[in-house]
């Protein structure tokens, strides 16, 4: 089946993924940060419509990949410029650019020196994360992909907390340690089958030992980002070290990159390996909804909790992948779009409360709720939604992955372990119980609180930031089926073989 | 008449600057002059692309290789001279002395290129060390240390040794087939390439060539010469002698055929050796000098890789690897001279908060430094994944495996230079001020390293020619 339908007139994609580097030079040249900050957010704001035309303009009856654009880049090496999209990139580049202005909101007051360059890296990022979900060449990809952690190191290092040397270090070093065998794992595939490009790759058969040694290659890579245990550790150090819109970049998107490396390379491109090692990888991932929820239960610092949380969610994504079913697998995808939206409103709100108080306790924040009445509400609502309450977006998501879990079980019974299936509902269990604890600390607090009478609710500013993810939460929790229907015939397409 | 023209500017310019530094001329005439030769040489180089000459009964041979290359050359030249700016430790006395010297080591590299005469490149080789010698003592002294003189005792005796190794296999190999011209000696080695004395022959005759790459076990001079020598001489050393070297070695091994399975394993070796030697050993220094002299260790292992598949895809990656690799590196030294502003050596400290001291400074050591470490979309990447292709696909995994794991270990010590840049407060807060040159030449340099990294089509292109062109000389 051809794969590839070609885009029309204007080569929206190329415009999607370096956009944002022009924007950033056009940055250099500004004269006050005032200018700086609105043209961020107003470019950034339009790279956000402009994907949305992608959205409005894409059919969602057919698997093929969308708006592709392909060009020569380096005929001797046999890498080519190719970008495009399909349900599931689709969606994944509208979760980058819309939480692109967003993060831009949320660093208004908090980044007081060099914005300038700030915002350059911002913007640097957002380019290279459109292109790793749009690229079609595994060339093209890889070098998205590493060009990622350079803006993002970078970010973390020099507005960071007060460990962010050590986490922008780690960060870095962790990442690029995974990266190489994903290197690897690229040059044999090419040197086997004499092709780059990954719509071509997803269609060939390459034997079972090749695939194996594939799927470690991929899989080392993809689990650092995702990332599973036991490769996660680099993730509370980053999350909590980084500025806001870091860490809410982090969190909703650079773990995304994770996933949806298993999605894209692992299951098309090496089937075979995939059934093979997908009961390890499930029982990985159930502990890390265990682990991360067990983990975060015990923080008194909001952003290591929200953080442990973040591996939480994403075990539930990796199962929702490997357990190789229809259910699973919308369900991992839903799973992802929504701890892209919850997490990414959590640590907006706990950046506004560390801008009001200067602390993350738990204990220092407690009680906020009595002077901020809508900032609690609203905190109420993204905190119900990390614990995946019915009617708000993660329950969709969690709901499905659970399904598409005890379905696996089921299909599986004859490994004893399979049951194992049930800590999931512990996992969610134990989510309920430490998104609550926060939620009731911050709300309502002890029965002796501090003083807060001096902190102000939330402002205008503010309120934009929070208020577009909070209806996402329960128009996606309320009305999942048109996002559903954008990827579901690539979702459907990819489990074929299974 | 025309295809000579890089050989007569490099022939004419060290005349007049000897001339120049006769009737005591002050260091900006020097280098301006200098600047002059270096864009004149440019200007040649681009005429005599293309054209095809044998000289001397097959000794000096002017193709698209030595062309190429003398085009780098070019722009290599032009660089270390914008880099060397107001010399501030060199002595004196002799700092108009000093482009003099510059010049006739280029010059002795656009003579290498071309040779394909066993003697001849002995020759060549020589006229590029020569210089550097004398270029590495002229450092002024310090406060009760003669470090440069130990450094230039250092680097002449392991070069006349190199030398001395390099004339030894040489001699075998005239013995081995009674000529010494490369053209000649190719269709007449390879018949006896599996003999053992072949082997020898040619590894000993690598010798030379692989102590100016800094291949373990050559390497010992690296370090010491690199930290003794003044910056601006350092930054000369690490940069085109390499490239020099490298491009010499395509020829010299290309001599040994497509199949040796004993030569692929000694490569092999050197190259593994000279990876973790180099990398393990960077990771401790705190001198940055002598952090750049282990890390090119280690980048002449990676070159090697190419070396070792002994096909012309491999030769092309080494090639292009060595290549951006000296642009590389030259942004990094352009940093190092300007902020020690003195001449002195700078430890890891003396760049601290160098991005509010002067950003384009840092965004140019951020370029050079992740460039080095393998990062895309820069050169260091490109050049590391054409190697590694090469590589694997002649089936050398464990080398590939091993690159891959040393590119990790790198990182750290690089990621140590972009923390103390970037995440560190400056400990004087005076900013760093550039003149136009300065300016000019980061740019370029970094506007070459993002280039070599996400357009290397052309670079690529050309290369491989080149390369193609000497194996088919001996088909």
């Amino acid at each position: 089946m051809d794969l590839l339908e070609n885009s029309g007139p204007i080569p929206l994609l190329s415009v999607l993924v370096f956009a944002p580097l022009c924007a950033a030079i056009v940055v250099l040249a500004l004269p006050s940060a005032r200018a700086v900050r609105f043209w961020t957010l107003v470019f950034t704001l339009f790279e956000a419509a402009f994907s949305l035309r992608l959205f409005f303009g894409f059919d969602v009856r057919t698997t093929a990949f969308q708006f592709v654009e392909r060009g020569r880049w380096i005929p001797w090496l046999g890498a080519n410029y190719a970008l495009g999209v399909d349900g599931i990139s689709l969606v994944l580049v509208l979760l980058t650019t819309c939480l692109m202005p967003l993060c831009v909101l949320c660093s208004w007051h908090q980044i007081q020196r060099r914005i300038k360059e700030f915002m350059i890296c911002l913007l640097m990022v957002e380019s290279a994360l459109v292109g790793v979900f749009c690229a079609l060449d595994l060339v093209l990809f890889f070098v998205f992909w590493e060009a990622v952690l350079v803006p993002m190191t970078v970010v973390i290092g020099v507005w960071g907390g007060s460990r962010r040397v050590y986490a922008a270090i780690k960060f870095f070093i962790y990442t690029m340690a995974g990266s190489v065998f994903l290197l690897v794992a690229i040059i044999a595939l090419f040197l086997r089958s004499g092709t780059f490009s990954i719509p071509e790759l997803m269609t060939r058969d390459l034997g079972r030992a090749f695939q194996t040694w594939i799927f470690l290659a991929f899989a080392v890579s993809f689990a650092v980002k995702v990332p599973m245990f036991p490769l996660h550790t680099w993730l509370p150090a980053a999350h909590v070290e980084a500025p806001t819109a870091g860490s809410v970049l982090l969190a909703s998107v650079l773990l995304k990159m994770g996933t949806y490396g298993f999605v894209r390379f692992c299951i098309p491109i090496t089937p075979d390996a995939t059934r093979f090692f997908a009961p390890w990888l499930v029982l990985l991932s159930v502990f890390a909804i265990v682990y991360g929820g067990l983990v975060a239960l015990a923080q008194n610092d909001l952003k290591r909790l929200v953080a442990y949380s973040s591996i939480g969610h994403m075990g539930f994504a990796t199962l929702g992948i490997f357990v190789l079913n229809s259910h699973g697998l919308n369900g991992a995808l839903f799973v992802m779009i929504n701890h892209g939206i919850t997490t990414g409103a959590l640590f907006i709100a706990v950046g506004m409360i560390y801008e009001r108080l200067g602390t993350r306790d738990l204990d220092r924040a407690a009680g906020l709720g009595k002077n901020m009445p809508v900032f609690a509400s609203v905190f109420g609502v993204f905190a119900l939604s990390s614990l995946a309450f019915p009617g708000t977006n993660s329950f969709i998501g969690e709901f499905m992955v659970l399904t598409g879990g005890f379905s696996w079980a089921r299909a599986f019974s004859e490994l004893w372990w399979a049951r194992m299936i049930v800590f999931v509902v512990a996992g969610v269990v134990i989510a309920a119980a430490y998104n609550l604890r926060m939620l009731q600390r911050v709300a309502f607090g002890n029965a002796t609180n501090p003083d807060h009478s001096k902190v102000r609710d939330v402002d205008l500013r503010e309120t934009l930031t929070l208020l577009p993810l909070c209806a996402l939460v329960f128009w996606i929790g309320l009305n999942p089926g048109p996002l559903m229907r954008v990827w579901h015939a690539s979702t459907e397409y990819l489990l074929q073989r299974f | 008449m025309t295809e000579f023209l890089p050989e007569l500017i490099f022939a004419l310019g060290p005349l007049a600057l000897f001339a120049l530094s006769l009737c005591s001329a002050t260091v900006t005439h020097a280098r301006r002059l200098a600047v002059g030769v270096a864009s004149a040489a440019i200007l040649g180089c681009i005429v005599a692309l293309g054209r095809e000459t044998v000289l001397f009964d097959g000794a000096y041979r002017l193709d698209l290789f030595s062309q190429f290359m003398k085009l780098m050359f070019g722009f290599g030249y032009l660089a270390v001279v914008l880099v060397s700016g107001e010399l501030p430790d060199i002595r004196p006395e002799v700092k108009s002395e000093y482009f003099l010297f510059l010049t006739l080591s280029v010059a002795g590299l656009v003579t290498l290129v071309s040779s394909v005469e066993l003697v001849t490149i002995v020759i060549s080789l020589e006229l590029v060390s020569v210089p550097l010698y004398a270029l590495v003592a002229m450092r002024r002294e310090g406060a009760g240390h003669r470090m440069q003189m130990e450094s230039a005792i250092k680097y002449i005796v392991f070069g006349i040794a190199a030398t001395g190794l390099m004339l030894f296999g040489m001699s075998q190999l005239y013995g081995l087939t009674g000529t010494t011209v490369l053209t000649e000696l190719m269709p007449r080695l390879q018949p006896m390439m599996h003999s053992p004395l072949a082997v020898t022959g040619l590894v000993l005759a690598m010798a030379g060539l692989f102590y100016k790459l800094a291949v373990f076990p050559f390497h010992f001079w690296t370090p010491d010469v690199y930290q003794g020598g003044s910056n601006e001489t350092t930054s000369l050393i690490a940069s085109l002698p390499k490239l020099g070297a490298a491009a010499v070695l395509v020829r010299v091994t290309a001599l040994a055929g497509h199949e040796n399975r004993p030569l692929v394993l000694l490569l092999s070796a050197l190259a593994i050796f000279s990876m973790f030697y180099g990398n393990l050993i960077a990771l401790v220094q705190n001198d940055l000098k002598r952090l750049f002299g282990f890390s090119g260790i280690a980048h002449a292992g990676y070159a090697l890789i190419g070396f070792v598949t002994l096909d012309y895809e491999g030769y092309t990656a080494a090639l292009y690897y060595v290549t951006g690799y000296v642009f590389m590196i030259l942004a990094c030294f352009v940093v190092l001279c300007r902020t020690a502003s003195a001449g002195e050596n700078l430890a890891l400290e003396g760049l601290a908060g160098l991005y509010r001291r002067s950003p384009l400074l840092a965004l140019t050591l951020l370029l050079g430094v992740f460039g080095l470490a393998g990062v895309p979309p820069l050169a260091g990447f490109m050049g590391k994944f054409v190697l590694l292709k090469a590589a694997f696909a002649k089936g050398h995994l464990a080398l590939v495996i091993v690159t891959i794991i040393n590119s990790v270990i790198a990182v750290y010590y690089y990621l140590l230079i972009v923390r103390e840049a970037f995440f560190c407060e400056p400990v004087d807060r005076h900013t760093i001020q550039l003149d136009l040159p300065t300016r000019f030449l980061c740019v370029g340099l970094a506007a070459a390293v993002i280039w070599i990294g996400i357009a290397p089509g052309w670079l690529l292109e050309q290369l491989s020619q080149c390369v193609r062109g000497i194996l088919a000389l001996g088909m």
